[in-house]
């Protein structure tokens, strides 16, 4: 996951010898509304999903790497109802924001998938629908949610020297 | 390996590279001209938080045994408890951004085994930054307040995942002095705020945002300043006056403004940032030639959230910028830029869109994705109070 193209030479020396080489490429923009949570993390693409219809509920989806099963259900862990053996609308939708988020040969990567020209991420995801808790994935998201609540701070943070914001339009 | 070993050899790094960041400040003010203050420890307030600098110190001597090539999911996860308890804590705040910021990078390199190479430099800088901060000191008391005129060269804007921080540079023009200061603010965020959208997330300071905006000077009453040249940002202790030229600044004010001393723990090479001002230069894709003399520009800390890009640098005569080290070589971070583009001159500072983006273009790809910080900060409405 080591992005070297924060200034276009940077070689793998650099990566060994640079202290402010980037390591984590940034997370492209993509509207929130529908989705407002994607990772890749605990070896699955996982996020959370806006309920079209009641603003308070949200699905919760989730594919896992290697295997493409998937699972998509409420957050009080209740079984989606469009799931029949194939990925629903809301995992759908999650697959393709990953893809804007991240790109898709990153996400392919974490989730070991060859995706040909002209294929979707999601046409090649070909599981079994399977169990999973919402509530850890769930909570994450809060957790995540969470961080707009932390107050700002005014005493300077030299350790960001580390973390330089980057990624101006060549 | 105990805990005491690792802060030995935290504080042995750490003296290494405070002796080289010595001797790179000081030939840089021997270039610049640049008069600097002596450094006075400031007083601090009591250490109230020795449980959770415990938990820290707990994980970073775990990652240390463990060693880059072991870490795997559920180490970087066994840090999240501490982690959120430290983000409650405004005291912390350094901490909890660093060790967030390090925890992101290990958990997308994870299994770090699988790497084909490891940024070895860059982790054991922040580890050994973490284990030094997680010794525990209290809060640093600011060394005076200060009153007068704040005229801003520029803006550096770091950021990663979870953390955002706006770092202006200025001149302090007090009765009797002129000083080179910084002021930060610094917001916590998420991964999916990025680009323009940042600025949405600092709206607490107004006055702040709106001098950057608007290239004003501020008018200063009784800000509190630290003894390392920092200004505790009090966006109701300041006002906006005169518009100011950040190039009129860092040519006529700038060489005459004593620097300020550097904090001990700040002794690192990445931290130098020092503000000055280049022309007369040839600019090209990567370097700038001045003086018969090839000087690197960071094309890499040029942020998404303002208008300077490397074409606009590659096309400039004039630049504010701070002087950086990384990998061994001096470097320029561009903080403004006088361009020729198409015959027409321009104007550039990173700081130009922190009421919201000016240049049409952005500001229509903003709409497309609509905003971000208000779709998460219903969504926490409506989900963390449920
Ligand atoms: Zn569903």
């Amino acid at each position: 996951m080591i992005d070297g193209a924060d200034d276009g030479d940077v070689d793998g020396d650099a990566l060994e010898r640079r202290s402010a080489v980037r390591v984590v490429p940034p997370a492209r923009p993509r509207k929130l509304a529908k989705v407002p949570f994607v990772e890749l993390a605990d070896g699955r693409l996982q996020g959370v999903v806006s309920s079209g219809s009641d603003l308070r509920r949200v699905y919760v989806s989730s594919f896992t790497a290697g295997t493409h099963d998937f699972s998509c259900s409420t957050n009080n862990n209740r079984p989606c109802g469009g799931l029949y053996g194939r990925p629903c609308k809301h995992l759908v939708a999650l697959a393709n924001e990953a893809v804007v988020q991240y790109g898709l040969e990153r996400v392919a990567r974490y989730l070991r998938v060859e995706v040909g020209e002209g294929d979707t991420l999601v046409s090649r995801l070909q599981g079994q629908a399977e169990q999973a808790t919402a509530a850890a994935v769930f909570s994450r998201f809060l957790r995540h949610l969470a961080y707009l609540e932390v107050p700002d701070a005014v005493a300077p943070v030299p350790e960001m020297h580390w973390f330089p914001a980057s990624g101006a339009a060549v | 390996m105990a805990e005491e070993h690792l802060a030995a050899l935290a504080g042995g790094r750490a003296a290494l590279f405070g002796a080289v960041h010595d001797a790179l400040l000081a030939r840089l003010d021997g270039c610049a001209g640049r008069e600097r203050a002596e450094w006075r420890e400031p007083g601090r307030g009591e250490d109230t938080a020795a449980n959770l600098l415990a938990g820290c110190r707990s994980w970073l001597t775990e990652l240390a045994i463990t060693g880059w090539r072991g870490v795997d999911h559920d180490l970087v996860s066994s840090a999240d408890p501490t982690l959120e308890a430290l983000l409650a804590r405004p005291a912390l705040r350094r901490q909890a951004v660093l060790l967030d910021g390090l925890a992101a990078e290990l958990r997308a390199s994870c299994p770090v085994a699988t790497l084909e190479r490891v940024p070895a430099r860059r982790w054991a800088d922040l580890w050994t930054r973490a284990v030094l901060l997680a010794r525990g000191a209290g809060e640093e008391e600011p060394a005076e307040t200060v009153s007068g005129r704040l005229l801003v060269l520029g803006v550096d804007v770091h950021e990663h995942g979870t953390a955002v921080q706006a770092q202006v540079h200025g001149v302090l023009e007090t009765r009797d002095a002129a000083r080179l200061v910084r002021t930060s603010v610094t917001a916590a965020k998420v991964d999916t705020i990025v680009g323009p959208a940042v600025w949405r997330l600092l709206t607490g300071h107004p006055v702040l945002m709106g001098a950057l905006a608007g290239r004003l000077t501020l008018n200063l009453k009784d800000m509190p300043l630290l003894a390392g040249g920092d200004l505790l940002w009090h966006d109701d202790r300041a006002s906006a006056g005169e518009p100011a030229d950040p190039f009129a600044t860092a040519r006529v004010v700038l060489p005459r403004a004593v620097a300020p001393p550097v904090p001990p723990l700040d002794r690192h090479p990445v931290r130098i940032a020092e503000p000055v001002l280049l022309e007369g230069y040839k600019a090209r894709r990567e370097t700038l030639e001045l003086d018969g003399t090839t000087l690197a520009i960071d094309t890499g800390r040029l942020p998404a959230c303002g208008p300077l890009t490397p074409a606009l640098v590659a096309a400039s005569t004039e630049c504010v910028g701070l002087m950086r080290w990384d990998g061994g070589r001096w470097a320029v971070q561009p903080l403004a830029v006088r361009a020729t583009v198409k015959k027409k001159p321009v104007e550039a500072h990173t700081g130009d869109w922190a009421l919201g983006p000016a240049d049409p273009k952005i500001a229509k790809a903003e709409a497309r994705t609509g905003d971000a910080v208000a779709v998460l900060r219903e969504r926490a409405g409506r989900l963390l109070r449920a």
